[in-house]
């Protein structure tokens, strides 16, 4: 026990870490430019026509703030984490006034739902598969699957859900194209509002799912047909253990544990995906959020999307990590 | 070739035999083909109750041996001639259908590996590997079941609670003992042990070497004991056979074999042994031991013999009953010691593997 | 070399696979120094025409020639992926040899940062980077943020390698016959770790020029700059699949999917052929 209390806290040090090399990236960005970000949103934002004086220059005082004006760049950096400790990142610009702590407190349980549900099934389905694959090398059918990841796995997920909308939206239209739910329902907990919400995550949850597989499925391939070889499985196949078994207990659960790993290793990855996912299928999740705000040119939005999924995505790593020993019977978590 | 027959003339005094067994792994490489005949042309039979050793030196091929005797045939490893008959089934081993081939595993047939971290699921706990291996032969209902594994602990000297752990919190030795009450749970008629001591210190192993010997005496088990460690054997086995590259070279009662031995190959292993209060560095064997993807012609030994002749370099010695049991394979030991052909089979027999 | 070329050919069906297809895609990159048309001109040719034989791709609504627009989008494609692939190499070839040399502290913290860059989300990064630098950001710089951002995973991999082979009995061995650690790690180290680096190249490129794609697909690169992300940006501006003018977004799609599934089968070839473990095997038996 003490040791795993040992590895959590170093678990906690890397997490921040993460967290802390990530938003002095976002800070270095901002601040190291040649441009003025404030003066320049504010250009951007008179030119909307949102031009009465008095408004343009409380604007500039909320963005200075938030961007953090100061002495020098060390001040500049500390206003900054203060901000961000309160998750404060001033109004919108483009939603002018509404917090963008709102906004994206809107947006996020979309984007999570989404990325939740694709990526445990693209985990679980492409590890399964994977897993049958390696076992059973020379099944034809699972050859011919594997064929079909390998083609998949490299395509970016922006083919993948532009190829889907136009399969199921346009040249065979039986799913929604865009949203996340149907315009004119009213949000709740009613059967039709849930059942349009499915509806409206098929296409960005398959095209996420379609990506992610793959990498899972060749991953999971190559771990199995080394554990086959391992003595454990070479023992209990000369015991006569029945196939089942073996695969389920000896192989699989062997090849899973180390996937867990994978997972939190990939967990960026997935994020890039579904922010472009979401844009495709016009979903209302953070990711769309993130691209109409960079098209509004709204600066505090940017940024506070941006430090958002930092800490958000460093979080979810984070939670994987401290909680695979607690499955994995072998990590002495003291190492 | 004169093959005497063997001495009881009862077909089931033996529980295994196995006649001119040849097993090669073949392997392609970006088309280079490869063949490396790790067993070829392999004859032993092991009586009841009998311990019967096999040591040589490293890559001789006595694990592939093992893995021929016990069906554990996967490739790039092929079977290429050669039966293992068991005296429980009647036929050959490897024209058992599948499903008959694993009901006798661990019933009839179990086995005791190397003891290192990883013969056992190191993501199960003993008492499910327990479960797994051996509940299908018990026909127990489950909690009689337990009660038949606690009792066969008991009967080891074995804690219980090392039933609820998992294989890396024992220590090597600890496994090791596991291994072998997991292997004598269904009080197998035959055991095939692979090196089980080796990765022990020598205290440890010698306890785990009485363990052995006792339950194997206590379920009247047969058994086949590979290890290259010669004073293991000199300890352990009833009989012993001495491989070499692939072939056996010299069989015997282990007593006989250590006080007498007709290879030249047995006596250099015997006379290399460490012996109390001697200092002496003797001369080892010259010359490696061969390729056996590109194995010398003739003897095997020949390009290492210190007493090699001409026939040596062209024919292979065949295996001779010199003594009441106790063969050869060297032209030097007798005139008795004929040239056998070194036969190689061209056309592989279509032998069902499994995977 | 040619003798494992030819080889690998012969016998591995997904690096012939893989070759074929790159040797399309570069002829295709190729064939841009020979086109009529600079890649910026526009209405140059009849608006909208379906593939036919004299526009064989077809043309779009800005008055392109679509293929040969494609081959300079694939040649800026490539190149691309190129530099990303080979700047974030020199960075985790010099980060996974160090940490897997060195060892001790000095690979523990250089661990922590590699983690901390494979966890970090680099899609939001980018797009802040873009919205700040908006057209100062140019091609090149892209490509040196990527480099910058994408050397980690690999470093990891380079590391793992560098461990196993420091094990490894023949290090043992130069080290007591007295070869110096330099040597011993471009002689007898580095034949084993080069191939990896090459399969890593070809996934590195395919992870940058994917990123590049989605980047520009979203208009947040410099769109001026024609690429493959860039055509399908275009496309999706004039509303080509409303218009109908499918090919617009078709052969674009297509061709890059085919760079990098063409890619991809490289790098797994390569490394079925250089697996260390199964290579390091082989030798260890003759
Ligand atoms: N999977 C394999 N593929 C190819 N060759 C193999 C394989 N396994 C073993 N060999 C080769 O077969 C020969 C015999 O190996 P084997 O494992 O039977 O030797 P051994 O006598 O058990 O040695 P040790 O005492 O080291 O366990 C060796 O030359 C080895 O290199
Ligand atoms: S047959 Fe010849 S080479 Fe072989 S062991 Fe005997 S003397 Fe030596
Ligand atoms: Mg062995």
């Amino acid at each position: 026990m003490r040791s795993y209390a040992i590895y959590v806290a170093k678990r906690i040090l890397q997490f921040a870490l993460v967290v802390f090399v990530g938003i002095s990236i976002t800070f270095l960005i901002t601040h190291l430019t040649p441009i003025d970000p404030v003066e320049h949103a504010v250009a951007q934002v008179s030119t909307f026509g949102f031009s009465s004086p008095e408004s343009i220059e409380l604007l500039r005082q909320s963005l200075k703030e938030l961007y953090g004006v100061g002495d020098n760049l060390w001040e500049e950096y500390l206003i900054f984490w203060r901000r961000l400790a309160m998750l404060d990142f001033g109004p919108s610009l483009s939603a002018f006034p509404t917090p963008v702590s709102e906004l994206i407190g809107r947006a996020i349980p979309w984007t999570i739902g989404l990325l939740t549900v694709s990526t445990l099934l693209s985990w679980f389905i492409g590890n399964v598969l994977g897993g049958l694959a390696g076992y059973y090398s020379r099944n034809r059918i699972l050859r011919v699957l594997g064929m079909i990841m390998m083609g998949l796995h490299p395509v970016p997920y922006y083919i993948v859900a532009f190829v889907l909308l136009i399969v199921f939206t346009f040249l065979l239209p039986i799913l929604p194209s865009s949203g996340g739910y149907e315009m004119n329902l009213r949000t709740g907990w009613t059967p039709q509002f849930v059942g349009s919400v499915l509806m409206h995550s098929i296409l960005p949850s398959l095209s996420l799912i379609l990506v992610g597989v793959g990498s899972w499925f060749m991953g999971m391939r190559a771990l199995v047909s080394n554990i086959v070889t391992d003595d454990y499985v070479t023992y209990a196949a000369l015991a006569g253990v029945p196939d089942k078994k073996l695969v389920t207990s000896y192989v699989m659960r062997n090849a899973f544990l180390p996937q867990i790993t994978g997972l939190a290793m990939s967990i960026g990855a997935i994020f890039n995906g579904a922010v472009i996912t979401e844009q495709v299928f016009g979903y209302p999740g953070i990711g769309r959020l993130l691209v109409e705000a960079v098209h509004a040119a709204d600066y505090s939005l940017v940024l506070g999307i941006t430090s958002i999924a930092i800490i958000a995505v460093s979080a979810a790593v984070f939670i994987i990590d401290i909680i695979y020993p607690l499955i994995d019977p072998r990590v002495q978590v003291s190492q | 070739m004169t093959q005497i027959p063997v001495s009881a003339g009862n077909g089931h005094a033996h529980v295994l035999e196995t006649s001119n067994l040849r097993a090669y792994y073949r392997m392609k490489y970006f088309g280079i083909d490869r063949e490396v005949r790790a067993v070829d042309g392999i004859s032993i039979h092991v009586r009841k109750h009998e311990i019967y050793g096999i040591a040589g030196e490293s890559s001789c091929g006595k694990t592939t041996f093992i893995k021929a005797i016990a069906a554990a045939i996967r490739p790039p490893l092929e079977i290429v001639g050669g039966q293992v008959k068991y005296s429980f089934i009647d036929d050959d081993l490897y024209a058992l259908p599948p499903a008959r081939r694993a009901a006798i595993r661990w019933r009839h047939l179990s086995y005791i590996l190397q003891g290192s971290m990883n013969v056992l699921n190191p993501v199960r706990r003993i008492h499910k590997t327990f479960e797994d291996f051996a509940f299908r032969h018990m026909h127990l209902p489950r909690a009689e079941f337990d009660q038949e594994v606690r009792r066969h602990l008991e009967r080891l000297r074995l804690p219980a609670e090392i039933l609820r752990s998992y294989p890396h919190e024992l220590s090597g030795g600890m496994r090791q003992r596991v291994c072998i009450a997991l292997a004598t749970l269904c009080r197998p008629e035959f055991i095939i042990a692979d090196e089980p001591t080796t990765a022990l210190d020598v205290v440890v192993q010698k306890d785990v070497l009485a363990m052995i010997r006792e339950t194997q005496h206590e379920f009247n088990s047969s058994m086949i004991f590979v290890t290259h460690d010669l004073t293991v054997h000199a300890n352990i086995t009833d009989r012993l056979g001495i491989m070499y590259a692939g072939r056996l070279v010299e069989e015997g009662r282990t007593a006989d074999v250590f006080a007498n031995p007709l290879h030249p190959y047995t006596a250099h292993l015997i006379a290399s042994l460490p012996t109390i209060g001697d200092r002496h560095t003797r001369d080892g064997l010259h010359g490696t031991p061969p390729n056996l993807a590109d194995p010398p012609k003739g003897c095997r030994f020949h390009p290492r013999c210190p007493l090699a002749m001409e026939i040596c370099r062209h024919e292979n010695p065949a295996l001779t009953t010199l003594a009441e049991d106790h063969k050869v394979a060297c032209f030097a030991a007798s005139s008795d010691v004929l040239p056998t052909p070194d036969e190689k089979p061209n056309q592989p027999e279509e032998l069902e593997t499994e995977r | 070399m040619i003798a494992v070329l030819r080889d690998l050919f012969r016998y591995n069906g997904e690096f012939a696979i893989g070759c074929v297809i790159m040797a399309i895609i570069l002829g295709l990159a190729v064939a841009s120094f020979f086109s009529p048309y600079e890649p910026i001109d526009s209405y140059v040719v009849a608006l909208d025409a379906p593939p036919s034989l004299e526009y064989i791709f077809g043309t779009n609504s800005r008055g392109q020639d679509i293929f040969w627009q494609l081959t300079f989008a694939i040649r800026n494609t490539l190149a691309f992926g190129f530099i990303v692939a080979l700047i974030s190499r020199i960075l985790s070839l010099t980060i996974g040899l160090i940490s897997g040399y060195v060892g001790g502290i000095v690979d523990r913290i250089l661990m922590s940062i590699n983690d901390t860059f494979i966890v970090i989300p680099l899609f939001p990064l980018l797009v802040l980077l873009y919205f700040v630098l908006r057209d100062d950001m140019t091609w090149f710089v892209l490509a040196l943020v990527m480099a910058g951002l994408g050397w980690a995973y690999d470093a990891r991999l380079i590391r793992s390698v560098m461990i196993s082979l420091r094990t490894r009995e023949f290090t043992n061995t130069s080290v007591f016959s007295g070869m110096s650690m330099p040597r011993i790690v471009t002689q007898e180290h580095l034949p084993y770790v080069l191939p990896i680096v090459f399969s890593t190249f070809m996934n590195n490129m395919n992870w940058s020029i994917g990123l590049e794609v989605t980047l520009a697909v979203l208009g947040f690169t410099d769109v001026d700059t024609p690429t493959v992300g860039g055509m399908i940006f275009w496309a999706n501006q004039h509303s080509a699949m409303v218009s109908g003018v499918w090919w617009w977004y078709f052969f674009p799609t297509l061709f890059v999917t085919l760079t990098f599934i063409g890619l991809f089968l490289l790098a797994i070839s390569m490394n079925e052929y250089i697996d260390p473990r199964s290579r390091l095997d082989r030798m260890g038996n003759s």
